[in-house]
């Protein structure tokens, strides 16, 4: 069984460990440094409860070897807030854009990508942006709202800083 | 949802790759995007005892033009594709291609070489390369070629059912797609049940104008066949014509009657030949009306 | 909709407060079954038939105990030592938890691995080795009981065929009467295939037992955790467990929908596991084992008629169904209904009489049969009446919408009771439809409708005006297992005035830590922000019967205003020893006591809970707190109008759902922002089985639709986006008058859809079509009229 020692920083932080070649990035999140935030909704690299960034890329966590990630950047829905909640995060809660809550970090994290490359995205392009994240109990209208809430608070903030 | 167990490589170089590949023999695979390996390595459908990870090799990640032709690296991302102002302009059927890859997730991985060279007849890529009369660059042991590399004309690519003309220790470098002249456009239709999913069945039409009349045609096909299929009765159909409705719907019987769809859960035989007829005649007057300067 | 009776601050029903479980769901911080570690936790992964009907000739695992981390291997043999190796389903059937002879359904659980990692778990069931010798596999229900049909039940005494039940509602003789005097008479087969709800999170559990005390503490995805814990008492009682020491904790759960009531083998294993080995055990399932094994929805064959006169009155229903349950009946639905609500088929329609049979038969499929939000079998029973309605309309040549105004059970004749028994509370279905038509502009839509046929542009309109049946329920008529569905709340008062509410349901989602805590604010005037709510913990919350068929706010919601209400009469009598009056010259206003005609003479609830424990009146007791048990004294009867708009691609058979306006009415609402939410989630999962959903078996017993790849659940692309209102008719009977609306939309949703899409190729000639509507099916249907 191939092992080897490889070190991730998830949200700004170092994590070490010694794994096996096949582990995949989501089990070393969750089960090695116990950030279970990240789910896992299914076998077949389909559902994207599993989103992550990597290197700022949004990417399936279930679908990439740990050992792929040595020595890059991993974040997390639990690196999303700093000194305040991220305004995706907000937009989530105002406008109740999750239920149970099991798809929302992996949400989160696509539309933190998608915002990142689209600013102010349509309603069409916000749909399009999470079409590889996959909810049950939203019908993803309030979804698509919180996106929408977040991107004009980021804009808003962009044109204070810019005064 | 575990995969086996397998040993790790992350070669820095094409040589290394290729050496690695070369000394471990149909024991390794390659690990580019790997979002059609793993899923299958989840599944146990496949077991490599080596993995090749060619992530490292970044020179291998560009798009261009040069020489007449538009060079793609095979670790291009499909993301960047469908993003790239130059492909977004000169080459939009490579952007209709991409963007109906999966979802944007597997996107931001998924390399353009990987969808090649997966050999897999449901991949997106493959009809649109053939339409586009694309070339293939491999790169392999210096001892088995000259030069370390050869190119393969993508008819010549693509064997049967996940089996491609590529050696176990050879490496897809780089696509290259000879750059239109004149009045030419292209385009690429696919029919699918979800978004993600794969095509119920996909048409790539590449038309090549001289005046009002078309001198050549490419139309490649997905997922309706163990390969790719070029439907040539329905590209010389095209050649001589204004490429009319009409012409665009004859030539859509002709590529229906080339196509070998099997029944499955996305279709039965009868219902992918149909859709054959009807999405080729759209990517024809598409490809036509990108030509004349539309959409 | 009346104004809201507490200010927002204090958040009482009508405001659309934001959910008070949120802040830990948008951090990540969400604590579910695969995020609970116990010290020395192993895992547990399933060894999986790939045969539907095979007996099994032996199971080698010695291959699988030689892996490193590998501990032991559990099978039928193992559990049959402790006579665990059946257990009952919440039907009163049997099925298996590990198979000793042999296996009836592809994906059966047939050994479970138990190592220190999930990986060693896993290689270890990849070394298992089971030899199966296949038996002749019964897949179609119409040839289960056919004279030569294998017999899959032969485990059961005096099982001789595939049949389970018969079961009849209605007066057959009056019905068959009406037919045979119709002027017209409309027949159709309709088929809702087999789906799975597939909620995001899959099932799972931890079990732990510590041998010293004999507690046993079980971690588990479940809706009803108090009915889970009897059922473990009952069955595992003679190796030693008793109620008193077990203890079921459901944790956050990521979706339930009904696919998280049933008890799953693997459970019992992984507790058995537990029991046996000493070691805590974790098992989660992956999405491939939740589609191929877990609960099914669905898989009803129904042959339907309506008897009408020419001018369009319905008077006659009948319908006749095949229920296909795969091996075992494990339908969990209350025991006397074999088919749940099945009857409340007449719908919104003031039937003269009504008859309705169905029989349920075994295959070799997993069991099941209501675990996608359908109200117990409700969304069967509305496809069909919303579909017979629209071809009773098409054969009489009358508009969609005009047939069922015409037909509509009037405002002012409730309480009405159908042919079928149930007594509905209130409706004003007229009202429902006339919203939305105006909302839609159905007029304008049938002009477009017309200018595009005549350009041979496929456009339907399509319309659902459902009744539902929720709130299981009264205990004359309901129970699980023996067990009466009554709900419960116990609320304690602490003295700073804060609460502690805990409830005998538990939520997947529906936000009851939010909703419960309006209900509360709303019968004491203690605002949202002060008040707890717990679910889910069977040592804390008071015994109830769980979360699902949209029965959380009929029962439990009741039974919290119940509870209030007593600690209000408690505070009463506290207040007026406080102000030295005596009780009848106090008037009550949100959160305070006040003397009559004295205003300023006032106490408020916060006050009252302080002197609950620092200045009780004599002869009272202190504390300031009550439980209730609350039985419904009937179900409650949301309703609503759904109106679709199609396109139809006549080259490819794509459906587009351009247009879907939704008219709810779920009585009086406790927060309007939730009541969407759960409309809009409703919708997509009636949609998804409109268009995309289906699992299908071959001859063989082989599945199709057991991964994503095939099981088609819709992205943010497929669903539309939803328009949406209400009116509001209060539950004449229940104490809030809120009704429930969970699973108003996956009822009405998809025949508004299938309606619309045969609407849109009617003019073709298409009658019916059975969902769900893929390209291919609606392709088939356009191309066959025109060939014909």
């Amino acid at each position: 069984m191939a092992t080897q020692s490889i070190t991730i920083n998830i949200n700004g932080e170092g994590r070490t460990a010694e794994i096996e070649d096949r582990l995949l990035l989501v089990h070393f999140i969750r089960d090695n440094n116990g950030l279970t935030g990240t789910h896992i909704g299914c076998d077949t690299t389909h559902c994207g409860a599993c989103t992550v960034l990597l290197d700022g890329t949004a990417v399936k966590s279930c679908t990439v070897f740990a050992v792929q990630a040595n020595g890059r950047e991993v974040t997390t829905i639990e690196g999303m807030e700093g000194d305040a909640l991220h305004p995706l995060q907000e937009g989530f809660m105002e406008e109740h854009g999750l239920q149970c809550g099991f798809c929302t970090p992996g949400m989160i994290m696509s539309s933190k990508h998608l915002l990142d490359k689209n600013p102010e995205p349509t309603e069409e392009e916000i749909r399009w942006g999470i079409s590889g994240n996959l909810c049950r109990c939203t019908g993803y209208q309030n979804i698509v709202k919180a996106v929408q809430y977040a991107s004009n608070k980021l804009q808003e903030s962009t044109r204070e800083g810019g005064e | 949802m575990i995969p086996g167990s397998f040993d790790y490589h992350a070669p820095s170089s094409l040589d290394e790759a290729i050496k690695l590949l070369d000394d471990l023999g149909d024991d390794a695979k390659i690990l580019a995007g790997g979002h059609s390996l793993i899923p299958m390595m989840k599944l146990r459908l496949v077991e490599p005892v080596h993995l090749v990870d060619i992530n490292g090799l970044s020179d291998l990640n560009y798009i261009k033009e040069d020489g007449g032709f538009l060079c793609i690296g095979a670790m291009t991302r499909e993301s960047t594709l469908e993003t790239s102002e130059l492909i977004a302009s000169k080459y939009p059927i490579l952007k209709d291609t991409s963007q109906v890859i999966a979802d944007p997730l597997v996107r931001n991985l998924a390399t353009v070489g990987g969808n090649l060279a997966h050999g897999d007849p449901a991949n997106d890529h493959p009809a649109t390369m053939v339409a586009l009369d694309a070339e293939i660059v491999v790169h392999g042991p210096v001892g088995m070629l000259t030069g370390g590399k050869r190119t393969i004309f993508v008819d010549d690519f693509f064997v049967g059912p996940l089996t491609t003309a590529l050696e176990e220790n050879e490496i897809l470098t780089e696509i290259k797609v000879p750059t239109p002249e004149g009045k030419f456009g292209a385009a690429y239709q696919k029919l699918e049940r979800k978004v993600g999913d794969y095509a119920i069945a996909g048409v790539a039409a590449a038309i090549q104008f001289d005046g009002d009349t078309c001198s050549k045609a490419g139309i490649g096909l997905t997922n309706v066949g163990p390969t790719p299929v070029r439907a040539s009765e329905a590209q010389d159909a095209l050649v001589g014509t204004t490429v009319s409705q009409e012409d665009a719907d004859k030539a859509g019987e002709l590529a229906a009657a080339a196509s070998q769809p099997v029944g499955d859960h996305r279709g039965s035989e009868e219902y992918k030949r149909a859709m054959v007829r009807i999405l080729t005649s759209r990517a024809i007057m598409q490809a036509k009306e990108r030509a004349e300067g539309g959409n | 909709m009346s104004k809201c009776k507490t200010s927002a601050e204090v958040g009482g029903m009508g405001h659309s407060i934001k959910r008070k479980e949120d802040p830990r769901f948008i951090r990540g911080q969400g604590n579910y079954i695969d995020d609970v570690v116990r010290p020395g936790m192993v895992f547990m992964d399933i060894v999986r038939s790939p045969y539907a009907h095979a007996k099994i000739k032996s199971i080698n695992t010695e291959k699988a105990l030689a892996h490193p981390g590998v501990a032991a291997v559990i099978t039928g043999e193992t559990l049959k030592e402790y006579n665990l190796h059946m257990m009952p389903t919440l039907m009163s059937d049997t099925q298996m938890v590990l198979p000793v002879e042999k296996v009836c359904y592809q994906a059966q659980e047939v050994a479970a691995v138990v190592a220190t990692d999930r990986y060693s778990a896993a290689d270890g069931v990849e070394l298992v080795e089971v030899e199966y010798e296949p038996l002749p596999v019964v897949t179609d229900p119409f040839k289960a009981t056919d004279k030569d049909a294998p017999i899959i039940r032969d485990d059961k005494e005096g099982q001789e065929s595939n049949h389970i039940f018969h079961w009849e509602a209605g007066d057959k003789e009056g019905t068959e009467e009406i037919f045979n005097n119709a002027d017209v008479t409309v027949k159709q087969d309709i088929y809702l295939p087999r789906i799975h709800v597939a909620s995001i999170e899959t099932c799972g559990c931890v079990s732990e037992f510590d041998s010293v005390t004999g507690q046993l503490t079980v971690w588990m995805t479940t809706q009803a955790p108090h009915a889970i814990r009897t059922v473990l008492a009952l069955v595992a009682g003679h190796v030693g467990l008793q109620e008193d020491k077990i203890r079921v904790i459901a944790p956050d759960i990521g979706g339930g929908f009904g696919g998280k009531v049933p008890v799953y083998p693997g459970y019992v294993i992984a507790i058995a596991g537990s029991v046996v080995t000493g070691l805590p055990i974790k098992w989660i399932e992956d999405r491939r084992e939740n589609l191929q094994a877990d609960s099914f929805a669905r898989d009803y064959h129904m042959s339907c008629e309506i008897a009408a006169d020419k001018n369009g009155t319905l008077n006659g229903l009948r319908i006749k169904t095949l229920a296909d349950h795969g091996y075992a009946d494990a339908a969990a639905n209350p025991s006397k209904f074999p088919a749940g609500m099945f009857s409340i088929c007449t719908g919104s329609y003031d039937f003269k009489n009504a008859f309705v049979e169905v029989d349920g038969v075994y295959t070799n499929k997993p069991p099941g049969g209501i675990a996608y939000r359908c109200s117990f079998r409700v969304t069967e029973a509305v496809h069909a009446i919303e579909r017979m309605v629209d071809m009773v309309a098409d054969e009489i040549g009358m508009d969609a919408a005009d047939i069922r105004m015409n037909n509509f059970i009037p405002k002012d004749a409730f309480p009405y009771k159908s042919p079928m028994g149930w007594e509905y509370d209130s409706g004003d279905y007229h009202g429902a439809l006339k919203l939305a038509k105006d909302k839609i502009g159905y007029d304008e839509l049938l002009k477009e409708q017309a200018k595009k046929r005549e350009k041979g542009e496929l456009m339907g309109i399509g319309i659902s005006s459902f009744t539902e049946v929720v709130g299981a329920g009264p205990s004359k008529d309901f129970d699980i297992l023996g067990i009466k569905m009554f709900d419960s709340s116990e609320i304690r008062i602490h003295p700073t005035g804060k609460v502690i509410a805990r409830f005998g349901t538990k939520s997947q989602g529906q936000g009851h830590e939010t909703t419960y805590a309006q209900i509360i604010a709303e019968e004491l005037g203690i605002p949202v922000a002060d008040i707890s709510v717990e679910e889910g913990d069977t040592d804390t919350a008071p015994y109830g019967l769980g979360t699902y068929a949209s029965r959380s706010t009929p029962t439990a919601g009741a039974a919290g205003a119940m509870a209030c209400r007593k600690i209000k009469d408690k505070s009463q009598k506290i207040a007026a020893h406080l102000l030295e009056v005596s009780e009848e010259d106090l008037e009550w206003e949100v959160g305070k006591f006040s003397v009559k005609g004295v205003p300023d003479k006032s106490v408020t609830i916060q006050e009252i809970a302080f002197a609950a424990y620092t200045n009780h009146p004599q002869g009272l007791e202190a504390g300031l707190e009550a439980t209730h048990y609350y039985d419904p004294p009937n179900m409650t009867y949301p309703f609503g109008s759904y109106i679709a708009v199609v396109d139809v691609d006549r080259d490819t058979g794509e459906v587009k759902v351009r247009r879907f306006m939704a008219v709810d009415d779920c009585g009086n609402i406790i927060n309007p922002m939730i009541v969407d939410g759960q409309i809009h989630g409703g919708l997509a999962q009636g949609v998804a089985p409109a268009l995309y959903e289906e699992i299908s078996y071959d001859d063989e017993g082989n599945i199709t639709g057991g991964s994503f790849m095939e099981y088609l659940v819709p992205t943010a692309m497929e669903v539309p986006h939803f328009e949406t209102d209400k009116t509001v008719t209060p539950s004449p009977h229940h104490p809030l008058g809120a009704k429930g609306v969970g699973e108003s939309p996956t009822v009405g949703a998809p025949p508004a859809i299938a309606n619309a899409v045969v609407d849109a190729l009617s003019h073709l000639g298409v009658r019916h079509l059975d969902i769900p509507l893929t390209p291919e099916k609606v392709w088939r249907a356009i191309h066959k009229q025109d060939a014909a």
